[in-house]
């Protein structure tokens, strides 16, 4: 049986158009908000949540994402309250959820325990940012055992024979970072991306979603001719921190997904 | 992580060059000052009662610290791999200032990450990476200290790749950097056998190095790891207290995980959140340790143990006062272990890891020995 996060790609190359992947860090501002932004992004159009279990090293995170971990581990937030916030969020919503992390929490929590758990509690995959591809057997079969998608990284910088480890590895999608170094708003887009897709392609046929860098719906527009999914994270993060209302929130993400579409004209909501 | 894999193929190459070797074994005698002596610490030994004590000092190298070992090795890497800037961390800013120097000496840009807190402990050190040409970059994330300055380094590294070598500090982060540093470090063990054997006739009975990163203490203990009548003694920051947060004794209080790409005994918290450390000297103060500590410790290969900040303190003033020599803070720590042990090892040889010198600790060691420190003229003769 796909996953959720396999049915959306589906499901949005028929409708012709990029998903939108929102990352939001789980219990920021705190684990009571998360649920209601997460339903606040899909009014707005999301179609899969990457939700950040926050880390005290946030290593690839620029200082949007930094201080949103912050926020949530002073509200208190570890694995467990992440799982509880992912079965709020499915009491209400089959959005697809990835867990985007770093590997000592996880390794902390038990690699099993987590991939039952998060299965159990409506997770469909998993992503951790400081796992290399070559070390990455144990974790992937704990994931897939329990029917989780892995999701790994590839940047400009990946040769080729790392590519193939990323596609061997990735179920889901291919998550590329359009440019070298940490997540965060920038005023362009990179042209490391069209090339890297290319690459990417060549060796395998799993939906390639690009993050890192991408800011404005204009980034997004141009991203979603290029790429089958359109991740944008310090963006929303750092409305969060701004604590917009709900419906700023939904429309934020709203502007964006209009610019989805590979036709270039407004997606139907 | 292709940035490490380029670097690790970066590395290979040179290692195997000998041209590079004949280059860098030159700058560590006419530059750094290599071979370090092995003193026979001839006063502190007879006031101890008991074990013959060796001092390997690494203090007497340019820069006051065994860090310009590594330093050099890898500027000559990053000028063969044509990277004009060059990046670093630093916890007590001794690395740091061993990186502004081999920066300036080859004319390259020099940028370091140092944590706010640490800058406050170590003016001097700030004061002198300035002078020799760097840009200090304080780090205001996390407890602001060393953990947090190699996060941004590897920030920064993962953004500007093209042009940037990271020039790490110690044997931590992503192979192949724990191998390379390691490598470049091995020098003192090296030259310790030989000398030791040429004194003694024999193989000394115990090494003892203080453990931060770990870098000395595997410089020195490399040589010897096939010798197993040697006893491997690493010294880790016992700090003010058992209680996580008050040290820095990752064998004693740390479980296994995974931090800035290597994986080793982590302080931690039972939600995998790393642990705030604290230690007297900046240079022991980080959350992780070494992975080849980590390996050694678990086949049982190398003993951990951990020394307080006043029991460090106490052991530097009294290798000042038996040896003229005023160690560096960390190094004390190792002296202390040192002077805890000997007098119960009649007979026995040590070699201790004098890794840098107390120049830099001057501050620290006046707040925390303020009967020395008393306005001259209340001062009663």
């Amino acid at each position: 049986m796909p996953t959720r996060i396999q049915s959306l790609f589906e499901r949005v190359k028929n409708e012709r158009r990029a998903a939108f992947i929102a990352y939001i860090t789980a219990g920021d501002p705190s684990p009571e908000r998360t649920p209601e932004i997460v339903a606040a992004l899909e009014r707005g159009g999301v179609d899969l949540i990457e939700l950040g279990v926050p880390f005290s090293e946030p290593i690839a995170d620029g200082p949007v994402i930094q201080r949103g971990a912050d926020r949530a581990l002073r509200a208190g937030t570890n694995v467990k309250k992440v799982l509880g916030i992912a079965r709020k969020i499915r009491e209400h919503s089959e959005i697809p959820i990835l867990l985007f992390t770093y590997l000592n929490p996880v390794l902390r929590y038990g690699l099993e325990r987590l991939a039952a758990d998060a299965k159990a509690a409506g997770i469909d995959g998993c992503l951790l940012t400081d796992l290399s591809v070559e070390e990455a057997e144990t974790y992937v079969g704990a994931m897939r055992a329990a029917g989780l998608d892995t999701v790994f990284l590839a940047a400009p910088t990946s040769t080729d024979r790392r590519l193939e480890l990323v596609a061997k590895y990735s179920t889901g999608f291919v998550y590329l970072v359009s440019r070298t170094g940490v997540t965060g708003e920038r005023a362009s887009l990179s042209d490391a991306l069209a090339p890297l897709i290319q690459r990417t392609r060549a060796v395998t046929s799993l939906p390639l979603a690009a993050g890192f860098g991408i800011s404005t719906p204009e980034h997004a527009g141009i991203v979603a001719k290029m790429a089958d999914g359109v991740v944008v994270g310090s963006a929303i993060v750092r409305l969060i921190e701004k604590n917009v209302s709900d419906s700023e929130l939904e429309a934020f993400a709203h502007s964006l997904r209009n610019k989805l579409a590979w036709s270039g004209v407004s997606a139907p909501l | 992580m292709a940035p490490l894999e380029e670097l690790e193929q970066a590395y290979r190459a040179a290692a195997a060059d000998p041209q590079y070797q004949a280059e860098l074994a030159d700058l560590l005698e006419h530059y750094a000052g290599r071979p370090t002596p092995l003193y026979y610490a001839k006063r502190l030994t007879e006031t101890l009662g008991g074990a013959k004590i060796y001092l390997k000092r690494e203090d007497l190298l340019h820069t006051g610290a065994h860090k310009i070992n590594h330093c050099l090795g890898q500027i000559l890497l990053a000028r063969r791999m044509g990277k004009k800037r060059i990046i670093a961390e630093t916890g007590a800013g001794q690395h740091g200032v061993a990186t502004a120097t081999v920066c300036a000496l080859f004319g390259l840009e020099c940028v370091v990450y140092m944590g706010a807190e640490d800058m406050r402990r170590q003016r001097l050190n700030v004061f002198r990476m300035r002078l020799l040409g760097a840009s200090v970059v304080p780090v205001m994330a996390g407890s602001r200290t060393l953990k947090d300055a190699i996060s941004e380094a590897m920030r920064d590294w993962v953004t500007n790749v093209e042009t940037t070598y990271y020039l790490l500090g110690s044997v931590l982060g992503g192979h192949p950097y724990p191998m390379m540093i390691r490598d470049f470090q091995r020098v003192i063990g090296v030259e310790a056998r030989t000398e030791i054997l040429k004194r003694e006739g024999r193989l000394p009975d115990v090494l003892l190095a203080c453990v931060g990163g770990g870098s000395n203490a595997i410089g020195l203990f490399h040589a010897f790891i096939g010798d197993e009548s040697v006893k491997l003694v690493g010294v880790e920051a016992g700090g003010r207290g058992a209680k996580l947060g008050e040290h820095a004794a990752r064998f004693q209080g740390g479980a296994p995980g995974v931090l800035h790409g290597s994986q080793s005994y982590v302080l931690q918290d039972s939600d995998g959140q790393i642990a705030l450390t604290h230690s007297i000297s900046a240079g022991l103060d980080y959350a992780s340790v070494g992975p080849e500590h980590a390996w050694l410790r678990d086949r049982r290969r190398a003993e951990y143990t951990s020394a307080s900040d006043a029991d460090a303190l106490a052991a530097a003033v009294k290798l000042a006062r038996t040896e003229g020599i005023i160690p560096a803070l960390e190094s004390a720590h190792a002296i202390a272990e040192a002077i805890r042990r000997a007098p119960a090892d009649n007979g026995k040889i040590y070699i201790v890891n004098l890794s840098g010198r107390g120049d830099k600790d001057t501050d620290i060691y006046r707040e925390n020995l303020p009967e020395l420190d008393a306005d001259p003229n209340s001062i009663s003769v």
